[in-house]
């Protein structure tokens, strides 16, 4: 199973489509990895660099339809290469959301009231997150501070990120 | 309970039901080209599970970059080509008889109604014109998809679109599906499949039905749907013509899958369109629309017409009629590109090219190319492109170029004045069917 804890990475913007996470043009790379250095790189996103502020983190926060356009892969593998397991968002556009899990990756869409919150008490700060698939809880921490959210995903998800993606589950079952 | 033309479509597919509102469903095609297949291909050898659940079900095409402009395109389509050589897929399109993957495997008779399919593209939902259950999906579930023939998917939720009223002139499909994007949202069909009725889409083309259901993913929708009408039998009848003893009976037989009075629907939108005017996108979301008497004067750099969205032949012969006998304002620069190599045939025959080349357009084999950026068209920062393509998005077309979607009446109608405009300043013909 992937690694779903790390330090938290805040896109406070909605409608984050997947152009603006790995462009078109490097659609032609043949390996993921050559993806990895373009994470995000056309995000229109105020005091936001992606040259310095990826580096290091391993989760997203966002708010509402994160990934949607574009039904690349390369989404997620632009993430999965930079060490990002897990976004977590109001809400998601549907392929975006389906290629995570797909991958053995999570996309958690979490109530708008919660996703406020975390905005208004981490956003700015250095954040880390602690992620509890038993328990189904994040926790969220900074200097002080620390806030345990709970969240659901499907009995189909978890089945999926305890495989390892969808090709394994369904290599084993079909 | 009745049940939605999506609904009948998972009963009759259901393979398995792994959890609460999860089905796997047997697919009966699935679409590849080489931008997201390469990948997939690549995965199943590392694994050693090189194969393919049906050669026959399996369609492929070279259509993003076409032909290869550096050798990491040429690469993308030397695995998909020798793949499809490999496992006996016939039907694969290279270069010279290819074109954009949503407008050839329509055109060649692979899209049925009550079919389902899928393809590592979002805008495979272009396919529900012809009442298939068609959803774009990434490279894994595509990979899934050619080695067992199966995809999950959430129990579907419809929203029924119901457009109604007298199409306005110099008014088309991608005017209104441009207005239902706006009325609904970018996520306003979210995990839903949008069931386009109505006397207007009864009225249309398969051709304008497909630019109708090919923007409904810009609202977040799994898919857009169209009922099976005598239109679509029309379309298909020269592929279907021996598995049915005439049209009325392939009517009748198509007709069961269509949405039952009492289905459920998650919400109804009545769309009237008596008063719509043209529309264009301004700014860099696809429901960010406007009519274009409001962004009137806005000067363009390039003019864009093809892609899946508005390459087909009847979108080339509405902007060859306002073009004709025109040439295009000296401070622009024009690309058309019939979408496949059919359509640049038949657009040769009827005059059509030359109306454009005698305008100043750029005549470019079929390819997705400019669209997404890639090739053929690529915009530098700061330029501004009047397309008929599908997404208005930040750098879609070019990192630093800005996009208005619009028709491709008003797109030929802005090359020539050289800001955005309506076609009506250049024709008062109707073009609809």
């Amino acid at each position: 199973m992937k690694n779903f804890s790390g330090n938290i990475l805040f896109l406070d913007r909605s409608d984050i489509n997947t152009d603006e996470i790995i462009p078109a043009k490097y659609l032609t790379a043949i390996s993921k990895d050559a993806l990895k250095p373009h994470l995000l790189e056309d995000i229109r996103l105020d005091g936001f660099d992606p040259q310095k502020d990826i580096k290091g983190k391993n989760a997203i926060i966002t708010r509402t339809n994160f990934g949607c356009g574009s039904s690349r892969e390369h989404a997620p593998w632009a993430l999965e290469v930079n060490d990002i397991h897990l976004v977590i968002a109001k809400s998601f556009a549907r392929i975006f959301r389906q290629n995570m899990f797909n991958n053995g990756m999570m996309a958690v869409g979490l109530p708008s009231h919660v996703i406020e919150d975390i905005f208004s008490m981490f956003k700015g700060k250095n954040t880390k997150l602690e992620t509890d698939l038993d328990k189904n809880t994040f926790l969220l921490k900074t200097d002080g501070q620390e806030q345990e959210v709970p969240f659901s995903i499907s009995e189909f998800d978890h089945a999926l990120v305890a495989a390892g993606g969808w090709l394994e589950y369904a290599d084993a079952k079909y | 309970m009745g049940k939605t033309i999506a609904e009948k479509i998972f009963d009759s597919h259901r393979v398995d039901n792994p959890a609460d509102d999860i089905l796997v469903l047997k697919l009966d095609a699935v679409f590849c080209h080489e931008i997201t297949t390469p990948f997939a291909i690549d995965d199943l050898v590392s694994r050693g599970k090189d194969r393919v659940f049906d050669p026959a079900k399996i369609k492929a095409v070279i259509d993003h970059v076409s032909p290869a402009k550096d050798s990491n395109t040429a690469t993308q389509g030397k695995i998909i080509r020798e793949w499809a050589i490999h496992h006996k897929i016939h039907d694969f399109f290279d270069i010279g008889r290819n074109g954009v993957c949503h407008v050839i495997f329509p055109e060649k008779g692979f899209v049925r109604p009550g079919y389902t399919v899928i393809m590592g593209d979002s805008h495979t939902c272009t396919h529900g014109a012809f009442g298939a259950f068609a959803p774009g999906v990434g490279t894994t579930d595509l990979e899934v998809g050619i080695l067992k023939g199966v995809c999950a998917f959430h129990y579907p939720r419809t929203i029924k679109v119901n457009i109604t009223g007298k199409t306005p002139d110099g008014v088309f499909a991608k005017d209104i599906i441009l207005s239902v994007i706006m009325r609904l949202g970018l996520n306003g069909a979210t995990d839903k499949i949008i069931e386009f009725t109505g006397p207007v889409v009864d009225k249309m083309s398969m051709e304008a039905r497909m630019t109708l259901c090919n923007m409904s993913v810009e609202a977040g929708g799994t898919c857009g749907i169209c009922y099976p009408d005598m239109t679509t039998v029309d379309y298909l009848w020269e592929f279907i013509q021996d598995e049915y003893e005439n049209k009325t009976a392939a009517l009748e037989s198509f007709k069961k899958i269509i949405s039952d009075p009492d289905a459920i629907y998650d919400d109804v939108v009545e769309h009237d369109i008596t008063r719509l005017a043209p529309q264009v996108t301004f700014g860099y979301r696809p429901d960010n629309v406007k009519p274009v008497k409001e962004m009137e004067g806005t000067t363009i750099d390039q003019v864009y017409i093809g892609s899946c969205t508005n390459g087909r032949i009847e979108d080339l012969r509405v902007a060859a009629k306002v073009l004709k006998g025109k040439k295009i304002n000296d401070n622009v620069r024009a690309i058309v590109s019939p979408a496949t190599q059919k359509i640049y045939h038949q657009s040769l025959k009827e005059g059509i090219l030359e109306i454009f080349m005698d305008a100043g357009f750029c005549v470019t084999n079929p390819t997705c190319g400019a669209c997404l950026g890639m090739s053929n068209g690529v915009l530098a920062k700061g330029e501004v492109c009047a397309s008929t393509t599908n997404r208005n998005f930040n750098g879609r077309m070019g990192k630093g170029g800005m996009v208005h979607l619009m028709s491709p009446a008003t797109a030929a109608a802005t090359a020539i004045a050289g800001y955005i405009t309506n076609s009506q300043l250049y024709t008062n013909e109707r073009y609809t069917k």
